[in-house]
């Protein structure tokens, strides 16, 4: 009886398993057993295999093959059991010598000429490895550079099974592909590229200080698009351990090519308005990938004529506002994607487009203006704060060729104001001004008196409702930060009130 | 005979020596009904009745013999085994199933790879 026996990571969303890869070769016909719940890729991995093997150069054991994947209850998919697999079947036939249990896990597809292809979720999987105490790694090259972000572990890169087995048996590495170097110039868009709006970047600014959900409503083609696409550069940049976590997102998404490997700018993602609930929020049959909402983990998740969209598909984004996280359930179990973003909300005033200043160019008669926007749900309009009116800019504006303030200058504000914040929320347990619970707004968070004057009379002329006084409060934290005040001053407090309810068109 | 039919008698033939020099009786060769056939019918010194199934090939250019072996081949063999059994009155015989790979090639050398209980 020839056994032997390989480990590598299956991941369930960010959560990598670590799963025993059993080869058992004995007597008895000709045959190849796989067992362990794998999925379709996996099933199929046995042809690949073999073809990779004997165009390698080795032999396939003419007997009956039993591969075991443990646990056995996990569902397993993909095709990054191949390079295992055929290792452990060479270390069963004792070509290869046998793994020394608990140091190193495998991971790569096999081309049926035995290169080896790259796989995702690479980053997580040896994240995973590290945690479970392994020290090696053997990878394909292209997740080289991914793999090698974790550190603490010796990574190795391969480029086919006849490099693995050359580096299995004499310990020669053939490939060293290039250490990875972080770019610290990285490519954004910039804020200095939007002519005028000056109020719009000061909401923007406000937004990225308090973390405050925004709605953009303005006529087509007046930069609301221009303006969300450029949050992610005057936001701070990602700390350590969120640029881990956003890339192993990324990672398991396969999308890890439209980002810089560790960028540090948080990402931006922009779904379609006809995207559906399992591409927002995450799915999947065989296995759970995060939707739109994960990928706009720590960053901007920015919705474009968000009344278009389906109703349910908005609706499916109150979970991870409110939690932070999106939980999918499906036949092959359940996951936790993180999904904490800045939603960014645009919409036209109306279903025509043109209604602005005075509505002159409209065409859309009052009733098919107020409905158009109450497409949007209330439960999710609660949760924005801050809601601007995009104008065109005027000729003035366009007509001047003084660039606007550039991201690096309005980053470096919002940074500076959310350490202010920080410190004030030192022993609490929320970090941003959009999370300050109302309870803590009457009692510790109050503004000053006349700012809460200001609001109290608001309240009394019923232009303010119970919930828009939080918000106003909120927002009002974020500016007296900007500005430097320790408390929100009435200024502050009305400039909120402007951010907030200074739309009459949402009444 | 056609050349196939030949390539096959030779390497049941193979087989049956094979067996006889590791002390078993042949009971029975090319055993057929309308099912199928059953290539040998053996019993060993310990009162085994041994069925056979012989794959015989010139070259290995098409894969190892036994491969042609597919799970539902196998599972016929078994049932072709109990009609055996019913018909010779040997119901309650202890019984295995084996695999004879014959690889015949050029200079009339012959290479078995024998498998026993494949099923």
């Amino acid at each position: 009886m020839s056994l032997a026996l390989t480990s590598t990571v299956s991941l369930t969303g960010l959560i990598g398993n670590l799963i025993d890869v059993e080869v058992d070769i004995s007597d008895g016909l000709p045959g190849y057993i796989l067992l362990g719940l794998p999925d379709a890729a996996l099933n199929e991995s046995k042809d690949r295999v073999r073809a990779a093997l004997v165009n390698s150069g080795e032999t396939w054991p003419n007997k009956k093959v039993t591969v075991s994947l443990s646990p056995a209850w996990l569902p397993k998919s993909g095709s990054a059991f191949d390079l295992p697999i055929a290792l452990t079947l060479l270390m069963a036939q004792g070509l290869v010598p046998k793994d020394e249990p608990g140091t190193c896990i495998y991971l790569g597809e096999l081309a049926l000429d035995g290169q080896l292809r790259s796989v995702r979720g690479v980053l997580p999987a040896v994240l995973a490895a590290k945690k479970f105490g392994f020290t090696k790694a053997l990878v394909p090259f292209n997740n080289y550079a991914e793999a090698k972000c974790v550190s603490g572990i010796e990574i190795i890169a391969i480029n086919s099974l006849v490099d693995a087995l050359k580096y299995l048996r004499l310990g020669e590495i053939s490939v060293s592909p290039d250490p990875f170097i972080s770019n610290e110039n990285e490519n954004y868009l910039d804020l200095c590229d939007v002519a005028g709006q000056v109020g719009a970047r000061r909401a923007l600014e406000v937004a990225a200080i308090g973390g405050h959900h925004l709605l953009f409503i303005g006529p087509p083609g007046t930069g609301k698009t221009m303006l969300a696409e450029r949050i992610p550069s005057i936001l701070p940049p990602l700390t350590e351990d969120s640029i881990l976590e956003v890339t192993a997102i990324h990672s398991i998404a396969g999308t890890l090519l439209d980002r810089e490997l560790l960028s540090k700018l948080p990402p931006f993602v922009a779904p379609h308005h006809t995207t559906t609930a399992p591409a927002m929020i995450g799915g999947g049959a065989h296995a759970i990938r995060p939707g739109a909402t994960s990928l706009a983990h720590q960053g901007v998740l920015f919705i474009d004529e968000a009344p278009e969209c389906a109703r349910g598909v908005l609706d499916s984004l109150r979970q991870p506002l409110e939690s932070g996280n999106v939980t999918i359930s499906r036949a092959v179990g359940s996951v936790t994607y993180p999904a904490r973003f800045m939603l960014v909300l645009a919409a036209n005033p109306c279903p025509c487009g043109r209604f602005s200043g005075r509505g002159r160019s409209c065409t859309c008669t009052q009733v098919a203006i107020r409905r158009y926007l109450q497409r949007l749900s209330g439960p999710l309009l609660d949760r924005i704060d801050i809601r601007v009116f995009v104008d065109s800019p005027s000729r003035l504006e366009m007509a001047s060729d003084e660039l606007g303030e550039s991201s690096a200058v309005v980053r470096q504000r919002v940074i500076a104001a959310r350490a202010i914040s920080k410190d004030r929320f030192a022993d609490c347990l929320w970090k941003l001004n959009s999370q300050i619970p109302p309870s803590e707004l009457r009692k510790r968070f109050r503004a000053e008196k006349l700012g809460m004057n200001f609001l109290h009379t608001e309240l009394d002329n019923e232009r303010l409702s119970a919930r828009g006084f939080h918000k106003v409060l909120r927002i009002a934290w974020s500016i007296a930060d900007a500005n430097g005040h320790s408390i929100p001053s009435r200024d502050d407090v009305e400039s909120a009130f402007r951010l907030r309810e200074g739309m009459e068109i949402l009444a | 005979m056609g050349t196939k039919q030949l390539i096959g008698e030779l390497g049941e033939d193979f087989v049956a020596k094979y067996l006889l020099s590791r002390n078993y009786e042949i009971l029975d060769r090319n055993w057929r009904i309308r099912e199928g056939e059953i290539d040998l019918v053996a019993i060993s010194e310990h009162g085994v009745v041994v069925f056979v199934e012989v794959k015989t090939r010139t070259n290995s250019a098409f894969g190892h013999p036994l491969e042609a072996i597919t799970r539902d081949k196998a599972y016929r063999l078994q049932r072709l085994a109990l009609a055996w059994l019913t018909v010779h009155h040997r119901w309650g015989f202890e019984y295995r199933i084996d695999a004879a790979g014959v690889l015949i090639s050029k200079g009339e050398k012959f290479e078995i790879d024998y498998r026993i209980a494949v099923l």
